[in-house]
């Protein structure tokens, strides 16, 4: 007999949420750049953990591969390829912390005013799953267009990374 | 975990990028700040989507989020690349000419 795990779900739910802002914060105020990359990437797992709570199955694996795989790859590239691990007593934040973490806080409490304010729960009842095919038929009927577009930016990304990045040789 | 639970840690994780885009002198830092600013956008996104939608269009607006995400690494991080061996420098505080 299989046990039923569903019971456990409220405590997952708010264990990834914790956990993301737990490694944002590591994020944004830790000393060693690249410790700020593995921080980052714990909270973006934990957000895909998040998705996996509501559903969202194709999502939580497209940010699995395209953040966690292909992103914090590359920034774990350009921290190698610029001031690798570094001098931890270089200071990495500028003066104007103090002002930053008011605005930033000021923010904060609006948006959480705002948001409380709101009884969310009762405007609508939550919608049942919405399985990954319906996903699929969605994205190339009704969002066909974006989707293909989507496709001409990465190109242009693409071209615009190598053309930016390459060394130029001076001319003979 | 209630709606508003999820807007709450949207938010947060967004003001704590806020932070980091502000305090920040590493360029590649401040990119990934901007990095957690756009999940905790994504993050609403999905909450919401939970409530009003059925067909699936706000995963698909999610998806094209993170798309989009995935290009301004790209370019952002060739440019900070370029910038890093034309000045010699990754501080952003150090970067204040355009051209020079």
């Amino acid at each position: 007999m299989t046990p039923d795990l569903t019971q456990w779900l409220p405590w997952v739910n708010y264990g990834c949420a914790v956990l993301a802002v737990v490694a944002g914060l590591r994020v944004v105020t830790g000393r060693q750049l690249f410790h700020s990359a593995l921080a980052l990437g714990l909270s973006l797992l934990s957000v895909a953990g998040l998705y996996f709570v509501v559903a969202a199955d194709f999502l939580a694996v497209a940010q699995i591969l395209i953040y966690v795989g292909a992103i914090l790859t590359l920034i774990a590239f350009a921290i190698m390829l610029t001031t690798g691990f570094g001098d931890p007593t270089i200071p990495q934040a500028n003066r104007q912390r103090l002002p930053a973490a008011l605005i930033t806080l000021a923010v904060w409490i609006l948006l959480v005013r705002v948001t409380v304010a709101i009884p969310w729960d009762q405007l609508a009842a939550p919608q049942p799953r919405v399985p990954v095919a319906t996903v699929g038929r969605t994205l190339v009927t009704s969002y066909l267009l974006p989707f293909e577009l989507i496709s001409i930016l990465f190109v242009a990304c693409l071209i615009g990374a190598i053309a930016i990045s390459a060394q130029r040789r001076p001319m003979s | 975990m209630p709606l508003a639970a999820w807007f709450i840690t949207s938010a947060t994780l967004f003001c704590l990028g806020l932070y980091g885009v502000l305090t920040r002198r590493n360029a590649v830092a401040i990119l990934m700040a901007i990095e957690l600013m756009l999940n905790a956008a994504n993050l609403n996104v999905v909450a919401t989507a939970r409530l009003l939608d059925a067909r699936g269009e706000g995963q698909v607006v999610a998806l094209f989020i993170i798309a989009l995400a995935a290009c301004e690494a790209v370019v952002g991080l060739a440019i900070i690349l370029t910038v890093y061996r034309q000045a010699k420098s990754i501080w952003a505080d150090d970067l204040h000419l355009l051209k020079g």
